[in-house]
């Protein structure tokens, strides 16, 4: 059992817990993710590492509340306890020094983008973060990214914050600006990784993004989070889950996505029905 | 005492056809104390060293001797038997190819049926759980060595279960959440419920072996890693991966791996979803391409999830099909549809992207392949779509190379299995490895009897320290 040590609510439906899970802490890498159970009749999902520390033995993790497991969740407290969490999976983020690293994170793909600045930045990178979040209400982790990023730049599809536009529009007038960008991973809802990935391709700007496909096992015995990347047929849990944006077919992921919609709307009503 | 021989088997009792496609309750309901004795009484007890059923058997189970303790109601002596070459005989008893092992040459056979062997051990099992009986086991004294297993499946299982009683601390480590590799997440509750894995576990839990689950090796811990707090580690990590045919269409919603469809359905309870969290698609028809028992699993596990036509699509034919007859025979019974000599070209989805169409060819029989079974050639022109709202794919699966992706020490063959010797060393010192992540797809039994000997093997390198200076690699 995992316990929960600690929680916050970043913005609405949006949540952090740290759990105490010494053995995920002690071999985490950027990029990689933990799959959880609840309970007995849990389903099991994937959530990113945000951060972790050996020393304490915990892993942080920051989700959306968007279906039956994370509304779940987000109603456990400090003290409850997770049934299963198994990990680090998935190969974590190449990381080297590229020169000048540009990572566009949108919405709760901010966490996952955190981890992978971060780890850009300590290896030498002269990093610039573009995150993007619906409005002021969503915007997250500002401050956390603010410390490890050397320009920081942010936008909100309404325009309550900042600027207005989506994370797409303040790249590419980075890039027309003539701003430098040696490599740009990327990571957030499937649509804005599709048009990131058409810009930076038009630049030659090799880019990777982390995908996020259902998972079921996340060891690679199932084939539920089959991507196609340059027309093969991959794994995203162990061949991924970052993959060379340029090759992934996004369209094939986006579909896959939303393979139990109408089942998700089941579970979550019973549950918000309080049904056991 | 002369006996009148008995030609015919004694039927195992079943649960009707028509009942259990709506249940996930095991189908064969086994032989109660009066049916045993009856199919037992029909052995003629061939003599130990002659006994054809003993050979045929992968680990040499004494048939004869335990089937003369059934007789004489001494469940406690059967076991015994049972359990000096077979630690887990109520799974074996109900998943072994009895038919191309045991039976194949029962000398029965030639006057009549052969003798229900794997029904008679599953008895013996089943009964002493009930009893709560277990084989005396001589525990060596605690020698103070470590021993890691990976994975515990059936090769992971017996392997610790003989190294705990040699003396060894023992720890199992696997990645799932729950322990009994293919076991428990992939054979379906209706023929190997799941209860009977867990009492298997649980026994060895009481005999001391350690399980961590929620660990990958290669992720939580690499192997180097257990190689430093370990004196030898055993690698049973199964054959996992799923294999798909990277065909226009593949990965159209409504196509699955038949691990990912078992998996939902078995390990995570998607039969009872919504009470469990674990969805599963429903629809009319369902198609699955393949015919082993891995095909017929998720065939039957389709029906009784409530898909109305189920297809087995084979691309050779009958003859060639490699399930066990029971579960070919338990198929059809239930209502699965076959059909030969097809194989898959294409899938067709709507435009939300599920699939609707299998595009499949019609196949001619040409001349043997290697396997000696003669290959399947397309007939050009014959092209049709079968309309579908699922497809499993169940045409294999390879090793799983979590564990081993970053270990360039250990070798693989071209198929991704592991390249041991005859004593199950891999290319890494200190490295043990067996069951299907060394021979590919195979049996319960066999990974049985490969973690059985690779426990010898350990014992002995711990012993001796002696490790070759080049491994040559044993074909299984
Ligand atoms: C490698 C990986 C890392 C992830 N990391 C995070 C993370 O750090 N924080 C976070 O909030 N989410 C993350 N996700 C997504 C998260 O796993 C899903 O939101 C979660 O599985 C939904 O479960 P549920 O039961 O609450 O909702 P469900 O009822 O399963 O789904 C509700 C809705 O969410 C969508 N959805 C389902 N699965 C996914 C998915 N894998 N990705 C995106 N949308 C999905 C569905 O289309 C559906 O509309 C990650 C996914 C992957 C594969
Ligand atoms: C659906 C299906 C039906 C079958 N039916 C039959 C049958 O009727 N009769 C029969 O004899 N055989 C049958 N088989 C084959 C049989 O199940 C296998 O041959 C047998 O289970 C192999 O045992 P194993 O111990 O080698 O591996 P597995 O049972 O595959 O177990 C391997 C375990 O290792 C774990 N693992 C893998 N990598 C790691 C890692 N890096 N770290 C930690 N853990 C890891 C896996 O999660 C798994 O639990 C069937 C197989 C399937 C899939
Ligand atoms: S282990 Fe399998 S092959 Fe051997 S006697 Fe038992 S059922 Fe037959
Ligand atoms: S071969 Fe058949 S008859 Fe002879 S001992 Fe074995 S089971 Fe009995
Ligand atoms: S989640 Fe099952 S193979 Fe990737």
């Amino acid at each position: 059992m995992f316990e929960i040590l600690d929680k916050k609510i970043l913005a609405p439906n949006i949540k952090w817990i740290r759990v105490h899970a010494p053995l995920v802490a002690r071999s985490a890498h950027a990029g990689q993710f933990i799959v959880l159970r609840l309970h007995e009749r849990g389903e099991r999902i994937p959530l990113t590492l945000f951060k972790w520390s050996k020393e304490e033995g915990s892993i942080e993790l920051v989700f959306q509340e968007v279906g039956k497991t994370t509304y779940e969740l987000g109603s456990y407290d400090p003290g409850d306890k997770i049934m299963d969490i198994v990990g680090p999976l998935g190969k974590p983020t190449h990381i080297e020094n590229y020169g000048t690293a540009v990572i566009v994170s949108g919405g709760v793909g901010a966490p996952i983008g955190y981890a992978v600045t971060k780890a850009l930045k300590d290896a030498g990178n002269h990093v610039v973060s573009i995150i993007g979040f619906r409005s002021k209400q969503y915007v997250i982790l500002e401050d956390e990214f603010r410390k490890v990023s050397d320009e920081l730049l942010i936008t909100t599809d309404d325009g309550s914050y900042v600027r207005k536009g989506f994370t797409t529009d303040v790249l590419k007038e980075y890039l027309e600006k003539g701003g430098k960008a040696d490599y740009v991973f990327t990571v957030g809802p499937v649509i804005m990784m599709k048009l990131i990935a058409k810009i930076t391709k038009e630049y030659g700007i090799k880019t990777d993004a982390s995908l996020n496909p259902i998972m079921v096992d996340g060891t690679g015995m199932c084939g539920a989070c089959r991507v196609t990347v340059g027309g093969e047929i991959k794994f995203a849990c162990v061949d991924g889950p970052d993959f060379d944006a340029h090759q992934v077919d996004f369209d094939e992921l986006m579909s896959r996505l939303v393979e139990y919609r109408p089942e998700e709307k089941i579970a979550l009503d019973r549950y918000v029905k309080g049904v056991r | 005492m002369a006996r009148q021989i008995k030609k015919k088997r004694v039927p195992v009792p079943e649960q009707d056809p028509k009942e259990r496609i709506h249940n996930f309750n095991e189908v064969a309901l086994g032989y109660t104390w009066e049916l045993a004795t009856e199919e037992a009484s029909r052995c003629i007890q061939c003599p130990v060293n002659f006994a054809p059923c003993i050979k045929g058997c992968p680990v040499n189970v004494n048939i004869p001797g335990f089937i003369k303790k059934i007789l004489e109601k001494d469940v406690k002596g059967a076991l015994e038997i049972i359990h000096k070459t077979n630690a887990l005989p109520g799974i074996t008893g109900r998943v072994c190819p009895q038919e191309e092992q045991c039976e194949m040459n029962c000398v029965m056979g030639k006057l009549g049926d052969r003798i229900n062997i794997g029904k008679l051990e599953r008895f013996v099992a089943d009964e002493a759980r009930k009893m709560g009986i277990h084989p005396e086991v001589t525990m060596a004294p605690k020698n103070g060595k470590k021993v890691a297993i990976v994975g515990s499946g059936p090769a992971g299982l017996t392997a610790a279960a003989d190294l705990v009683k040699m003396g060894y601390d023992v720890t199992v480590f696997e990645a799932l959440h729950d322990l009994g590799g293919v076991l428990i997440y992939g054979i379906p509750e209706f023929r190997l419920p799941k209860d009977i894995v867990r009492y298997e576990v649980e026994y060895l839990k009481s005999i001391g072996v350690k399980f961590e689950k929620n660990v990958v090796i290669g992720k939580t811990y690499t192997l180097y890693e257990l190689l430093e707090d370990y004196d030898a580690v055993f690698l049973g990590t199964g054959a996992g991966t799923p294999k798909f045919l990277n065909l226009p269409g593949v990965n159209l919603k409504g196509i699955y791996s038949a691990n990912e469809f078992l998996t939902r359905i078995n390990l995570m309870k998607a039969y009872k979803f919504p009470e469990y969290d674990t969805p599963i698609k429903k629809g009319k028809r369902l198609a699955v391409i393949g015919a082993g028992n891995v095909a017929m699993d998720a065939a039957r596990s389709a029906l009784r999830v409530g898909y109305e036509e189920v297809y087995i699509l084979y691309r050779r034919t009958r003859e060639y099909m490699t399930a066990r007859e029971e579960e070919i025979a338990h198929a059809e019974e239930e209502g699965v549809k076959f059909m030969f000599l097809v194989s898959p070209v294409g899938f067709v989805g709507d435009a939300d992207g599920n699939v609707r169409v299998v595009r499949l060819i019609m196949n001619e029989l040409g001349e043997p392949d290697e396997s000696g079974r003669r290959k399947p050639v397309p007939i050009p022109g014959t092209e049709f779509g079968l309309e579908v709202d699922a497809v499993v794919f169940a045409i294999g699966q390879k090793p799983n190379k979590v564990l081993y992706q970053e270990v360039p020490e250990l070798k693989v063959t071209r198929w991704g299995t592991l390249v041991v010797d005859e004593k199950y060393r891999t290319t890494m010192r200190g490295v043990f490895a067996g069951g299907d992540a060394v021979r590919g797809e195979s049996t319960v039994v066999l990974a049985m009897g490969d973690g059985k000997k690779a426990a010898k093997a350990i014992d002995e390198y711990i012993k001796t320290g002696e490790w070759p200076e080049e491994i040559k690699p044993q074909s299984f």
